[in-house]
């Protein structure tokens, strides 16, 4: 099928693209940016006057609860969300159940996700079997399954002997590792970050050395096995700052935030809102206002969702027994947006660290419109104001801060190798 | 991300008594004004008031807590309400029930007042926004201590000891002792002091029992007793939990009562006429000594009386609202 | 409606006092109903051949307004310094309207004992009743409108005036 989008704002940060024009599909690729393949006749014309018109984006973390957990959310479902949010290509933790450490489950999840066919989905499998962090799972299978990562998502790995030997396998193999900076003894118990408001409130704290501490250890030992390292979700200050000194150094590390972080701080916990209880926790002001600066500057390179629905069992407990996450793939563009937006950062960057950015931690090489790429496009409204409402969400997980309020951004269109896979 | 005070109602007026922080001082004040004759029927021989009678007051204790729960009781009775204690343990989700499922099962039962105990910080703010979301406005919610976060009725009971001793906060030096990075009590009783602009407040532990950044609260931090019970007016000691005696917060309690115990020469360093107060139950030999603890300044039976009597006053003035 | 003057309260106090005497039992108590009641009983007690055992009664909790009105918290104790059991009583009010308030004062004074036999003075009826209660002994009728309340006041000398004022929040 033969699609032109026309008249749009077209932004590729990959090939440095910003200007008014069309971009021309067929056969699922792309055919042409500004030019017109010869004798082009369209099948169909997108108009997207006043829209914005990019690579679809990649979400380094989202989780889509299948397999184990569909009682919370399932891939069509999540998958719908995606499109919805203008995602097409995103990376699952594997914090499932069972956790993704047996090729058969990647094979299964990567089966069920290109049948539903709403956006490609890259596994990150278990870096230890169980993640229980006390035996290696068999990477190379898994990689081979089709995992893009490993990573042992949001389970403590206390034994550093174990850590230290995990990256060097992986490092043997060129595999990349995916950690989240949190030393676990330190985040023990710990609902919120450590400070005014956990006091106030009486509520366990996670302190911000329990990631820097972290990071030390990590940066160790990617000096010493020489690991591809990623981390996931920085939360403080001082964790920036650190990554900025080590990537200075020449530390070939990456790293991400994810959207909510942005925004919100330990104070919009309020009298104990449990769609505040996140994973990291959100930290104060001036570190929300660091991971900003963070994402501007480049030391961050990219922002994600960590897309976590949860039903209402899981958040309509007391703060301290809730289960930490929030439904993020529908909020990640206008969150994105209003960053950019609040902090004067041209789109054209804010948009990279949503498609190029990631791609490249991911190791793939869509998320532009290079001539002859998958056609992997979203195409979106920037100006367009919604109220998050839980019937506007596709996701089934409905919990997130943001419930009742109005955002300026919505995606109109989404485009995965070429089909419409989602319209308004 | 409310931000509308959930304890008051569209009225102004006290509801739900969650905890102390935000409440205006004239309301603090009203219910310790509101308890002083509650004081004295205590004396009479007719103890009773029908003030709460027909209404139906419902304990929830998911923590165990004869002492708190029975002052509740006594407090409700002696209103004439009828009360019923259910002691659901320690989580509600062992029942296979969740928290909020309890409560609209009672409210179905034609509950007026929930009194609530739980370990978790929040779970009385979680029923009382969920009551209001389901329109319930009758129903009213009275927290008894919820996980480190606010004890508000031993909070204004506290108040009322000190005020019925020393009659004007803005003129006292206070200081609290203890394990207050665990504990609720010193919370609320910090949030009621700075509210009544008690000019000077100070906490008294070492650093492993004092919560970050403690100092936003409007409190003096001391590690050292001796410097931090110097001229005070009121010395209010806190429980240490047994659980936390030896660990990694420290080391013995032997070692804890040296430095951080209550005894009549660390006494001797606060004001010739300063008052001694406990929460209760006390750990004697651990966080308060014998002497001071039945001496002349320490007013820790009059604290129980005067519980009854508060807890009377917040029971009838949420009712009434 | 029509509106009486109001008449003086100490030539009411008069009248009521030459009622009482030689009416109310030799052993009746006087108990006044805060304020009002409170000033009138102390008087009486003092002009009435005695002696008679004197007492106060605070009806706040009592009231079936609280739930309306709130909980003021000026309560004076109520002291009934005899033993109730057994006792004749004759209550005294200030003013006399709906009868809601005495009907509290009888039901607080039957939470102290079974009195033998309980009659009620006023220095004022002003009609209006809204409960089946009369008063025995009454110093002075007066009609006045119904969104105005009758007031008994005390000068620092201890003479009675009475006022008349617009009701405020009405329920």
């Amino acid at each position: 099928m033969k699609i032109e989008i026309s008249r749009g704002r077209v932004i590729d940060p990959a090939l440095e693209l910003d200007r008014v024009t069309s971009v021309y599909i067929a056969e699922g690729a792309i055919a042409g940016v500004g030019e017109p393949p010869r004798e082009w006749r369209a099948d169909r014309v997108i108009d997207a006057g006043g829209c914005i018109v990019c690579p679809g984006f990649v979400d380094l973390a989202a989780r889509l609860r299948e397999p184990g957990l569909e009682h919370k959310a399932t891939l069509e479902s999540e998958l719908a969300a995606a499109a919805a949010g203008g995602v097409t290509g995103l990376a699952c933790p594997p914090d499932t159940d069972p956790p993704l450490d047996e090729p058969g489950l990647v094979e299964m999840l990567k089966h069920r996700a290109r049948v539903i066919n709403l956006a490609h989905v890259y596994p990150v499998g278990a870096l230890t079997l169980g993640l229980k962090g006390e035996t290696l799972a068999e990477m190379s299978e898994l990689a081979e399954a089709g995992c893009i990562a490993f990573s042992n998502a949001d389970a403590a790995m206390p034994d550093t002997q174990m850590l230290y030997r995990a990256t060097q396998y992986a490092a043997t193999f060129g595999h990349r590792v995916w950690l989240r900076p949190q030393e676990p003894y330190l985040a023990h118990g710990g609902v919120a970050h450590d400070g005014e408001v956990a006091t106030r409130l009486g509520l366990p704290g996670i302190p911000v050395f329990a990631e820097t501490i972290a990071l030390s250890t990590i940066f160790a030992l990617v000096r010493e096995t020489g690991v591809q390292m990623h981390l996931c979700r920085l939360s403080s200050a001082p964790g920036v700052a650190m990554v900025r000194a080590a990537k200075t150094d020449g530390l070939p590390i990456t790293c991400d935030v994810d959207v909510h972080h942005l925004h919100l701080s330990d104070v919009d916990i309020g009298w104990f809102n449990p769609h505040a209880n996140l994973m990291p926790p959100l930290r104060s002001t001036r570190d929300r206002d660091a991971l900003r600066a963070g994402v501007a500057d480049g030391t961050i390179d990219a922002i994600c969702s960590d897309h976590s629905p949860v039903d209402d069992d899981g958040k309509q407990v007391p703060f301290g027994e809730a289960e930490p996450g929030a439904t993020a793939l529908e909020l990640l563009l206008p969150l994105t947006l209003k960053w950019a937006r609040e902090d004067e950062v041209p789109l054209i960057r804010a948009l990279g660290a949503l498609t190029s950015a990631p791609a490249s931690i991911i190791g793939i090489t869509t998320a532009t419109l290079r001539k002859g790429n998958a056609a992997d496009v979203c195409v979106f409204d920037p100006a367009h104001s919604w109220t998050i409402r839980p019937d506007a969400l596709r996701s089934q997980g409905k919990n997130t801060p943001y419930l009742g309020l109005e955002l300026q951004g919505r995606v109109r269109c989404t485009l995965l190798a070429g089909h419409v896979v989602h319209e308004m | 991300m409310t931000t509308r005070n959930p304890q008051l109602n569209r009225n102004g007026e006290l509801t739900h008594l969650l905890t102390l922080e935000g409440l205006p001082a004239e309301v603090i004040t009203h219910i310790l004004d509101t308890a002083e004759p509650f004081v004295s029927i205590a004396e009479r021989e007719v103890k009773k008031v029908p003030l709460l009678r027909g209404k139906a007051v419902f304990n929830l204790f998911f923590e165990n807590s004869t002492r708190t729960r029975t002052t509740f009781e006594i407090a409700a009775k002696r209103l004439s309400a009828d009360v019923i204690n259910l002691n659901i343990g320690a989580s509600s989700t062992a029942k296979g029930e969740t928290l909020l499922d309890t409560v609209d099962n009672l409210c179905a039962m034609n509950a007026d007042m929930f009194v609530v105990r739980h370990a978790q910080s929040g779970a009385p703010h979680l029923i009382a926004a969920h009551l209001d979301a389901m329109s319930r406005t009758h129903v009213h919610v009275v927290n008894a201590g919820d996980g480190r976060h606010a004890h508000p009725t031993q909070g204004l009971l506290d108040l009322y000891t000190i005020r019925h001793y020393k009659r004007d906060f803005r003129a006292l030096t206070v200081a609290i002792v203890g394990d207050v990075l665990h504990s609720r009590v010193a919370r609320s009783l910090i949030h009621g002091l700075t509210t009544m602009q008690t000019p000077r407040v100070r906490v008294i532990a070492p650093r492993t029992l004092i919560p970050t950044r403690v100092e936003a609260l409007g409190v003096e931090v001391h590690t050292d007793m001796r410097e931090g019970l110097r001229d005070c007016d009121v010395v209010v000691m806190l429980r240490l939990q047994s659980e936390r005696m030896r660990g990694a917060l420290l080391p013995s309690a032997g070692e804890y009562f040296k430095q951080y115990g209550l005894t009549l020469d660390k006494l001797a360093l606060a004001r010739r006429d300063a008052i001694v107060m406990h929460p209760g139950p006390m750990n004697r030999g651990v966080e308060i000594d014998s002497p001071v603890a039945d001496g002349e300044r320490s007013v820790i039976l009059p604290q129980v009386t005067f519980g009854i009597a508060v807890r009377m006053a917040v029971l009838s003035i949420v009712a009434s609202s | 409606m029509k509106r009486d003057a109001l008449p003086d309260a100490e030539a009411a106090l008069v009248a009521l006092v030459e009622r009482m005497a030689g009416a109310i039992a030799k052993d009746a108590a006087l108990v006044g109903i805060y304020s009002g009641g409170a000033w009138l009983a102390e008087r009486l007690a003092k002009r009435l051949p005695g002696p008679h055992p004197l007492g106060f009664i605070d009806v706040s909790y009592y009231r079936d307004d609280y739930a309306l009105s709130g909980l003021k918290p000026n309560t004076r104790r109520t002291t009934l310094p005899f033993d109730v059991e057994g006792a004749t009583i004759v209550l005294v009010d200030d003013v006399l309207y709906t009868g809601r308030s005495v009907r509290a004062a009888v039901n607080e004074l039957f939470d102290f004992g079974r009195p033998h036999r309980i009659e009620l003075a006023v220095l004022i009826d002003r009609g209006g009743r809204e409960l089946p209660i009369e008063a025995n002994y009454v110093g002075a009728r007066v009609a006045v409108p119904r969104d105005t309340t009758v007031v008994l006041s005390r000068d620092p000398g201890g003479t009675l005036s009475l006022g008349i004022e617009p009701l405020r929040g009405v329920a």
